[in-house]
């Protein structure tokens, strides 16, 4: 399935590979910066903002935005909904892809990223909920991994080892929901500790369980969002039944999606009314919740929900760009914008353009790699000496 | 070292055994950690301190830092706002109540909490409660995540960002070292007004209490880090109100901990049962389909049998009727025979 014409000498200065190379370029030059010189010299980093937006972006939304392997997997192994097959090789992809990347960018981050095995190796701190988080996103990238290995298997011929794990199909996407479970809401949780750091309109007891809805939301919206990119960029990869599942698939999860994210809206106003925090919706933090609430989540349910009663692809599509648009807002939200909400200007954080640097080159990376495999290995397609598992 | 299957086992069943007594212990029970009893602690007495500075000096010396930019005796350095950072373990900052003529200066540094935040936060335990009351943090440990600081109530931690090999978190020690031999810590030595005064917390709190009924005009009859968030190794008494001075009265009186006890509680119960959920899903799934393809199967061989039936009986009515219109052509043509020879007879 390899294409010739895209492995000519000629074809490879295409604007897009100009524009990827250029950032990659400038996401090296970084890198070298940031293992010489610290963190202080390519973050906006405080000590009143110790997460910025390689935190907020690449580990919050990143992990929110890889959470399509485990909906689409749970959903068509699980639930039977074997009409969606065709997407569960390329959301598993993503969501592969999407947490190896939130792993590298946490290297970037963190003070001592050679000691990231200490939690597990050297000590323990079981009252963290971020223990809780490394623990279940180093598993569950472990178990992407196995779930992803049967395409590179096929690609590279090894017939009896993708026997053995196609055998374990069930088992890894039970294993797969657990983890997402687990860490997806502990993310959320994280911020539990911090009542006094955190806007109440963002700050709930529910915040967990918000994450976790969240992700579902996220999951069903990059899988549309994902496949609609795949299908103008990948066509000629596809067979027929990934060109034929596309309708389907939308109309499917478009569905799911306006259901979901109607549920996340009552529990939103549940959660305001539980802490009563109506009157903080007449300040400017509240007209800005109100943003998030109504443009982000009221609106594309109502998105969804039109675009699935009249069959419109296009109008499904773009509120699943949306949708994930509206992941991006909320979890800035709280792990910046609300967060030390009430600091006077100067001491609040704005990322540094070297910051912005790393996480657009994560991202190029990320489409690279996905580019990779997709025009190499069966994603898009069946391989025609295996069956579907 | 080997370990077989059934140790492994045993261990994993202990550990979730262990944890569940200890959590429901503590639900069920009314036991509360008070804190070590012969902790020691500091009183800060916000209306004796006259802001200058002798504490900071006295805790950069003592924790050999690098010298500020501006020296310890420029008291202008008072004019702005300022907080802890990897460079300065105690700040002093100049509040301006309203209505007071005088200023007000409130030292502020690590509060040595009952139950840290951080070291609730911290996922390697490099944050200890030190059963002699300083929380202590193990550099040798630390990746560097700077959770403890997102977590810290009081916004004290503060991170070498500088430095790209071996960056640190760094607050105040409550100079373990220096009580360890004996040692007043740096700032309380070097306060001049007697603002800090140093020893046992329970005793503290009688000496801070004592204080407030001997003069209650000078002070709000509050003892500043007594219970908030779970209480701290550093008490304060102030004039003003502690929220005019910085010092924050939305925190509540629960420790951090108890924050994030619900969501970890959650953890085992997920572990536990959404495996026996999702294998049911998966179950009442396949039993669906199967059922559904039963039904099918007998729908099909029904629709056969009716189809067939259907059709013989059409076959049947078919040929009758065929019967009948040979019968009928028969007699037609035996009429119209009979006509022809009547019409002949006629005719003749």
């Amino acid at each position: 399935m390899v294409n010739d014409a895209t492995r000519s000498p000629q074809r490879y200065l295409t604007p897009f590979n100009v524009v990827a190379g250029l950032i990659v370029v400038m996401g090296l030059i970084i890198t070298v910066m940031r293992f010489t010189l610290g963190l202080g010299a390519v973050t906006n980093l405080s000590d009143y903002y110790p997460w910025g937006l390689w935190i907020a972006f690449d580990l919050l939304v990143g992990v929110a935005l890889a959470a399509g392997g485990y909906v689409t997997s749970a959903a068509v192994y699980i639930f039977g909904m074997k009409r969606y097959h065709a997407a569960v090789r390329p959301a598993i992809l993503t969501g592969f892809l999407g947490y190896a990347l939130v792993v590298l960018a946490l290297h970037y981050d963190v003070g001592q990223p050679w000691r990231l095995p200490y939690p597990f190796l050297v000590s323990r701190g079981t009252t963290s909920l971020l223990f809780e988080v490394a623990a279940c996103v180093a598993l569950y990238l472990t178990v992407l991994f196995i779930e992803y290995s049967p395409a590179a298997m096929e690609w590279l011929g090894l017939k009896r080892a993708r026997a053995i794990v196609t055998r374990l199909t069930i088992v890894l996407t039970i294993l797969g929901v657990i983890l997402s479970t687990l860490h997806q809401s502990s993310l959320g949780a994280l911020f539990l500790i911090a009542p006094a750091k955190l806007h109440p309109l963002w700050y709930s007891n529910y915040i967990p369980i918000y994450f976790f809805v969240t992700s579902i939301i996220a999951g069903l919206s990059m899988v549309i969002f994902e496949g609609g990119l795949s299908h103008r960029y990948f066509k000629d990869k596809m067979d027929a039944e990934h060109l034929a599942a596309k309708a389907d698939v939308m109309l499917g999860f478009g569905k799911a999606a306006a259901w979901v994210l109607a549920g996340y809206f009552v529990v939103k106003v549940i959660g305001i009314a539980a802490d009563n925090n109506w009157h903080y919706l007449a300040t400017g933090f509240g007209a800005w919740y109100l943003v998030e609430l109504l443009g982000f989540v009221a609106l594309p349910a109502f998105g969804y929900a039109i675009g699935v009663r009249d069959k419109n692809l296009s109008l499904i599509g773009w509120t699943a760009g949306w949708t994930v648009l509206g992941i991006v807002v909320n979890r800035l939200n709280i792990s910046l914008i609300a967060f030390n909400w009430y600091l006077p200007s100067e001491d609040r954080y704005f990322p540094h353009w070297m910051e912005i640097g790393i996480s657009l080159f994560i991202v190029t990376l990320g489409v690279l790699a996905f580019r990779f495999i997709v025009t190499r290995m069966p994603i898009l397609y069946t391989h025609p000496d295996y069956d579907a598992h | 070292m080997s370990i077989s299957r059934r140790t492994f086992l045993g261990w994993i069943g202990a550990a979730g055994v262990t944890s569940t007594i200890a959590r429901k212990a503590q639900a069920a029970s009314n036991k509360e950690f008070k804190g070590y009893p012969d902790a020691s602690a500091v009183l800060h007495d916000i209306t004796r301190c006259i802001g200058c500075r002798k504490c900071e000096a006295a805790c950069n010396a003592v924790n050999e830092l690098p010298q500020p930019d501006r020296p310890f005796d420029d008291l202008t350095v008072l004019e702005n706002k300022r907080r802890t950072t990897a460079e300065a373990y105690t700040i002093v900052n100049r509040f301006q109540p309203e209505g007071d003529v005088q200023p007000t200066f409130v030292k502020i540094q690590c509060n040595h909490c009952l139950e840290p935040a951080c070291a609730s936060a911290c996922f390697v335990k490099a944050f200890t409660k030190t059963p002699e009351g300083p929380v202590v943090y193990n550099a040798k440990v630390c990746v560097g995540c700077r959770y403890c600081m997102v977590a810290c109530p009081f916004d004290i931690p503060a991170y070498e960002y500088d430095s790209a090999f071996d960056p640190k978190v760094r607050k105040c020690t409550l100079c373990q070292p220096r009580l360890a031999e004996g040692k007043l810590p740096g700032c309380v030595e070097a306060c001049p007004t007697e603002a800090l005064v140093f020893g046992r917390r329970s005793e503290l709190l009688k000496v801070a209490r004592g204080r407030i009924q001997a003069y209650p005009d000078r002070y709000v009859d509050h003892i500043y880090g007594e219970h908030e968030m779970g209480g701290t190794s550093w008490l304060y008494l102030s004039g003003p109100a502690f929220s005019e001075v910085g010092l924050r009265e939305d925190l509540g009186t629960r420790a951090a901990g108890e924050f994030t006890a619900g969501a970890l509680g959650a953890v085992p119960i997920v572990v536990g049962l959404w495996p026996v959920l999702l294998t049911g899903i998966y179950a009442i799934t396949k039993r669906k389909d199967r059922i559904a393809a039963e039904e099918q199967q007998v729908a099909v061989t029904d629709a056969v049998t009716r189809t067939q039936a259907d059709a013989q009986v059409k076959l049947k009515a078919a040929l009758d009727k065929a019967d009948q219109d040979k019968a009928a052509a028969i007699e037609r043509e035996v009429k119209k025979a009979l006509d022809a020879a009547e019409k002949a007879k006629e005719q003749e």
